[in-house]
């Protein structure tokens, strides 16, 4: 829109002021008057400041370095083993009989389709409330379904299993099946992916929306044709952060997936494992040593997974920011 | 081509906010009318009401008539896409489509319209390149992106875009607010070039462009702020910056306020 | 009108006659394609509302049946079993809270020294770098801090504990627990949450610290304050509305959280003696359905004491994620 609509900028002295009221630490003391006691002080103050929030950036680095330390140094080798993508955990009886490592292809396979049909089935979800929120939305009832993708949003994963449960199991007596995991998970993927499509979709400048109509475009196509392909790319980081997240999740699959040691690749039959229930299941006999390998190999898999979608989310994102 | 305007008692409005009052005037077809005066008055929101784009804005709506020769734009029946691909915009800044390239951004308006035969798109690409003086300068970069070309450039492109959907109207607001003076020049003689297809309606700040593209100007002007803009005098170019009839047109002219 | 766009049935049929005009946005018209895709996605939106309405609706309606056959008081008894249905939520509350409040307590002063660092402190080559380091954080998965937690910190952590008992043991809140021994305390669990729930108070932090108005800053500087005193006296009482949401926001999570602490914290024979003490084993509402509840999977009845357990950790988070909200839109509303 023109300049004239601009609001104005904050009242600058108003601010100003307000920012320093009942403040006593204000610097006083006029030019005549240097207080060099009172000067040192603050500089001592400032100093221990500055050391205390570089050293509050270091201190929040150590558990991340361990943690990655920990999970490459006991995780890396069985991951680097052949059989660990190609086999799945058949044959693995009584863990104090079994000596061989076998794979996690069976918790890959799974952790990869629950992730893949969660996201199937909750992005067009998210990108349409986005859409519908930031291109529709000013009525009382945007702002409801507003308000409820924020609570949706901090619903831990684990009430939202027990909701898919109360559905699925209480109401209509149906046997659990793999895909009814990916639905509980939707719940813990909508809220991110709308959030972010909403923040892409506002970052689009109105002046391309205008353009579109000017030339005559309906909205619905002006949205899909014309501010969805500028801003598709940001739409995608948030997909990917918002798939990364769920994969990383266990709580629900506890509770709806049975751990399974076998491949199953049908996610509307039988049970599938996925790496965090692997890592749960194994974890049990930590203290034999094929275990521990399978658990850490199993968390070191998990982790360069969801890493690594993370990161390829943030790389499309850092380099095609919105077009303007 | 080329339509004829008739405005009659037109009111503006957003939400309860009256922003213009009174309006009615004639455009001429293949005429080029310039609005003035002074930020506020309403002459870019009276602009936008002219293809219907004012609803785009929340709350925005008219009471009054707007006639484009027999057909009245808000007549109950009419649908504002269709008025906006009969009366065509230009923008205060250059808005090309990111995503496209030049040759995309010029059929937009043709392919999201559900135009596809390449023949008559690629015949397209070239009239209304060359109708907006800017083939000779992308002919051999067709396909680089639009947000490439400079700043002149680009809104000459937008005027491509606009005028491959064969509009009968024009409407430019302030398209040279944001270029430098070579560019504008340009996009002047551009104008009066258009002004034989089209009838173009150009709001501007510079008076002197007004003076230099324009067969007839209106003045606008409001009373207060908060207050809405009114049309104070619409005349032939020359009468109005020579000849004013109000005292307020002639203050705003010689530089007395605004 | 104009002829020259051959355009497609969905453009070209305008809603039936007789419609109310739409009133303000006429971007969208009657048309077929615009009714239809806007129906869609205030259908998406209504999908949105629906499912956080039923997840309400039915932990309520399955829980009653289990509430209904509890032998024992659901909001004071501290004993957990379902067969016989004998459960109260004392206990599941207490853990619940106290270690999500020692990790708020942990993670606000953090993430706040680390918002100013990203913000004002880390040189500009480094600033992206860290944030992008910080946000590495959130993205472990739950169950690898648990992991780690549990195996590798934890046992660590049991020769920090038991200086702090020698310390401090005769505070009820330090004390020792029979029986309990080890890392795996709920005052462990708060610490590690408290590493979980950084980079999210840190991330919004950092946001609201960056929109102090330029003007504000620069006037203290101008008057001569130190770097210190410049965050101190404008971009800290700025930024305090939007750091406490971002703590209910990281408070929430840390309720919620469930394989970290499951893996971690020690859990308590039936009939163990309450204590106050922070360094006890015990169970969170969410570490104790995921524990239980799956042995119960087939029993619906005896699932409704968990669900019942998950309906109250659902109205926790929700009024803890509204008060969140509300505080964002009051600061919105504010400073427009």
């Amino acid at each position: 829109m023109t300049a004239e609509a601009a609001p104005p900028g904050p009242g600058i002295p108003a601010k100003y002021s307000d920012a320093h009221s009942g403040d006593d630490t204000s610097p006083g003391g006029g030019l005549g008057g240097i207080d060099h006691g009172k000067s040192r002080a603050r500089a001592l103050k400032n100093s221990i400041a500055t050391v205390l929030i570089w050293g509050a950036f270091f201190i929040a680095l150590i558990p991340l370095v361990w943690i990655l330390w920990t999970v490459l140094s006991k995780g890396l080798q069985p991951v680097l083993h052949v059989n660990w993508w190609e086999k799945d955990q058949s044959g693995a009886g009584a863990p104090a009989f079994d000596h061989n490592l076998r794979g996690a292809r069976h918790a890959i396979v799974g952790t990869l389709l629950m992730g893949l049909a969660t996201a199937v089935i909750a992005v067009p979800i998210a990108v349409l409330t986005a859409i519908y929120l930031v291109e529709y939305g000013s009525s009382p009832f945007a702002r409801i379904v507003s308000f409820m993708v924020d609570i949706m949003s901090g619903i831990p994963s684990i009430v939202a299993a027990l909701f898919v449960y109360a559905v699925w199991v209480t109401t209509f007596h149906w046997t659990l099946l793999p895909i009814a995991s990916s639905l509980a998970l939707t719940m813990l993927m909508i809220p991110v992916v709308t959030r972010s499509t909403e923040e892409m979709l506002k970052l689009v400048p109105n002046e391309l929306r205008e353009a579109s109509y000017a030339l005559g475009v309906p909205k619905w196509k002006t949205i899909l044709r014309i501010v969805l392909p500028s801003c598709l790319s940001g739409v995608i980081t948030g997909g990917l952060l918002g798939l990364a997240r769920v994969m990383g999740e266990t709580a629900p699959l506890l509770l709806l997936a049975s751990y399974t040691q076998y491949l199953n690749q049908n996610l509307f039959h039988g049970s599938m494992a996925a790496l965090p229930t692997m890592i749960n299941d194994q974890a049990l006999n930590i203290n034999v040593h094929i275990a521990e390998q399978r658990v850490w190999g199993a968390a070191c898999t998990l982790i360069l997974l969801v890493l690594g979608i993370n990161l390829l989310g943030r790389l499309i994102g850092h380099f095609t920011k919105v077009k303007r | 081509m080329g339509k004829r305007i008739d405005v009659k008692d037109l009111n503006v409005f957003y939400g309860d906010f009256m922003a213009v009052e009174g309006v009615s005037m004639t455009v001429e077809p293949r005429s080029v009318t310039a609005f003035i005066g002074p930020s506020g008055c309403g002459k870019s929101t009276f602009l936008r009401t002219l293809n219907r784009m004012h609803e785009v804005t929340p709350g925005g709506r008219v009471e009054g008539k707007v006639m484009l020769d027999d057909e009245d734009l808000y007549a109950e029946s009419v649908d504002p896409v269709a008025v906006r691909r009969t009366v065509g915009m230009v923008f205060q800044r250059p808005n090309p489509f990111p995503t496209m390239s030049i040759r995309d951004n010029v059929i937009a308006g043709l392919k999201l319209n559900g135009v596809r035969n390449k023949k008559v798109l690629d015949q397209k690409v070239e009239e209304s390149l060359v109708g907006a003086n800017l083939w000779n300068e992308v002919k051999d970069r067709l396909n680089k992106p639009g947000a490439g070309l400079s700043g002149g450039q680009q809104q000459r492109l937008c005027i491509a875009r606009a005028i491959a959907v064969e509009p009968q109207v024009l409407l430019m607001d302030e398209p040279c607010s944001a270029l430098d003076p070579i560019s504008t020049l340009a996009i002047e003689d551009l104008v009066t070039k258009l002004k034989e297809q089209f009838t173009i309606v150009i709001v501007t700040h510079n008076m002197q462009q007004a003076a230099r593209v324009s067969d007839k100007t209106a003045f606008f002007n409001l009373e207060a702020t908060g207050k809405p803009g009114n049309l104070i005098e619409m005349d032939d170019t020359q009468q109005i910056f020579n000849n004013p009839s109000k005292k307020a047109t002639e203050d705003y002219i010689s530089g007395r306020f605004g | 009108m104009s002829s020259v766009t051959g355009a497609s049935f969905t453009d070209e049929t305008p809603g039936p006659e007789g419609e109310p005009p739409l009133r303000g946005d006429r971007a969208s018209t009657g048309r077929l394609g615009d009714r239809l895709f806007g129906g869609m996605t205030r259908l998406a939106g209504g999908v949105v509302l629906a499912i956080v309405v039923l997840v309400g609706v039915f932990l309520v309606v399955r829980a009653i049946p289990a509430l209904r056959a509890n032998h024992a008081d659901f909001f004071t008894s501290t004993e957990w079993s379902t067969s016989p249905l004998k459960f109260g939520i004392v206990q599941l509350l207490w853990t619940t809270v106290a270690t999500s409040v020692i990790a708020l307590v942990i993670a606000v002063p953090f993430s706040i020294a680390i918002a100013l660092f990203l913000g004002f402190y880390a040189p500009r080559w480094l600033a992206q770098p860290a944030a992008a380091i910080i946000d590495l954080l959130a993205a472990v998965p739950s169950i690898v801090y648990g992991l780690w937690g549990a195996y590798i910190v934890a046992p660590q952590f049991a020769h920090v504990q038991s200086w702090i008992q020698d310390a401090f043991g005769w505070i009820p809140l330090f004390g020792r627990v029979p029986g309990i021994s080890g890392g795996t305390t709920i005052f462990f669990v708060g610490v590690v949450l408290a590493i979980m729930i950084l980079p999210i108070i840190t991330a919004l932090s950092r946001e609201v610290f960056a929109q102090t108005p330029m003007t504000q800053r620069e006037g203290a500087i101008a008057l001569g304050a130190t770097k210190w005193e410049m965050l101190r006296t404008t971009v800290l009482p700025f930024g305090r509305p939007g750091v406490i949401s971002a703590s209910m926001l990281g408070l929430g999570r840390a309720l919620g959280e469930t394989i970290a602490v499951m893996l971690i914290l020690s859990t308590l024979p039936q009939g163990a003696n309450w204590s106050w003490s922070l360094f006890n084993g015990g169970s969170t509402f969410a570490s104790n359905i995921a524990a239980n509840a799956p042995e119960s999977i087939s029993d619906t009845r005896q699932m409704g004491a968990y669900i019942a357990a998950g309906l109250v950790l659902f109205i926790l988070t929700f009024v803890v994620n509204a008060i969140a909200r509300i505080i964002i839109e009051r600061r919105k509303a504010f400073s427009e």
